[in-house]
């Protein structure tokens, strides 16, 4: 089933830049390619935007394969820059995480020749990449937000 | 998501042509990889210098397709543009395979 919810709905303001887009993997790519084509984003520095479009994308694919697991809704991702710093919030209406709270994102020790993860990476490289990570419930609603911090990214 | 493979000896070069390798593509991925891999080449070539981003389930694709070969087969990766040279940094995925800047002698005009 597709989700009937429509297009995504870009807002860019003297605040910041909003978009609206419904819950599913292709709505998440064209969401990424709008929000990293506007002029806010295109203005920083190629590590900086690509830091920013991996901890994107891994936290709206969460969304989609796990918050909207058993329904389909909507994620609106409001994101505001600074001199130095980058402030996203993501607002979903899908099922709340487990127990209340972010995975903790270990990254499974390996070596050449085991039997090698093929998940697992998602809020490691969150975790990893970004800081202030919160996250909270509020009635129907889950809501995550977290900072990059511009320029100091290339870990 | 088209993947275009050219016979170069013994080595299997496949050209990643979009731009991304997401959650959006990546069983379509790992599937058209495994068509164009069915001949036993001993090495397989994946040229990802089109690809300017790579997701944590492109790279769950990605190390899928080197499992599926099997232990007797490489996959060997080839220009990672920045972005997906830190996803697999992080995770240390660059550390299980074999990583050409571009290339490799000889296959430059491949494809």
């Amino acid at each position: 089933m597709r989700s009937e919810t429509g297009q995504a709905r870009l807002e860019e303001g003297p605040d910041g830049t909003r978009i609206t887009i419904p819950g599913d993997p292709l709505a998440v790519r064209d969401g990424l390619h709008a929000l990293f084509d506007t002029m806010m984003l295109r203005a920083l520095p190629e590590d900086d935007r690509g830091t920013a479009e991996i901890v994107l994308a891994e936290a709206l694919n969460n969304i989609v394969e796990h918050a909207y697991a058993r329904h389909h809704g909507d994620i609106e991702i409001s994101l505001q820059l600074s001199a130095s710093q980058l402030l996203f919030r993501i607002i979903d209406t899908g099922l709340p995480m487990p127990e209340g709270v972010l995975p903790a994102g270990k990254l499974k020790p390996f070596a050449a020749g085991d039997d090698l993860p093929e998940g697992g990476f998602g809020w490691f490289l969150i975790r990893t990449l970004s800081r202030d990570l919160k996250y909270c419930r509020d009635g129907t609603t889950n809501l995550l937000s977290f900072r990059l911090d511009m320029g100091q990214t290339a870990r | 998501m088209e993947l275009v493979a050219e016979q170069r000896g013994e080595i299997l070069v496949v050209r990643a042509m979009q731009d991304r390798i997401d959650a959006a593509g990546a069983i379509q991925f790992k599937d058209r990889m495994r068509e164009l891999t069915q001949a036993d080449n001993p090495r397989v070539v994946l040229d990802m210098s089109r690809v300017a981003f790579l997701d944590s389930s492109g790279l769950g694709a990605v190390v899928a397709v080197m499992k599926a070969l099997g232990p007797e087969r490489k996959l060997e990766l080839s220009g990672l543009t920045a972005t997906v040279q830190k996803v697999f940094r992080l995770t240390r995925m660059d550390s299980v395979f074999i990583i050409h800047d571009q290339l490799p002698d000889g296959m430059r005009n491949a494809v």
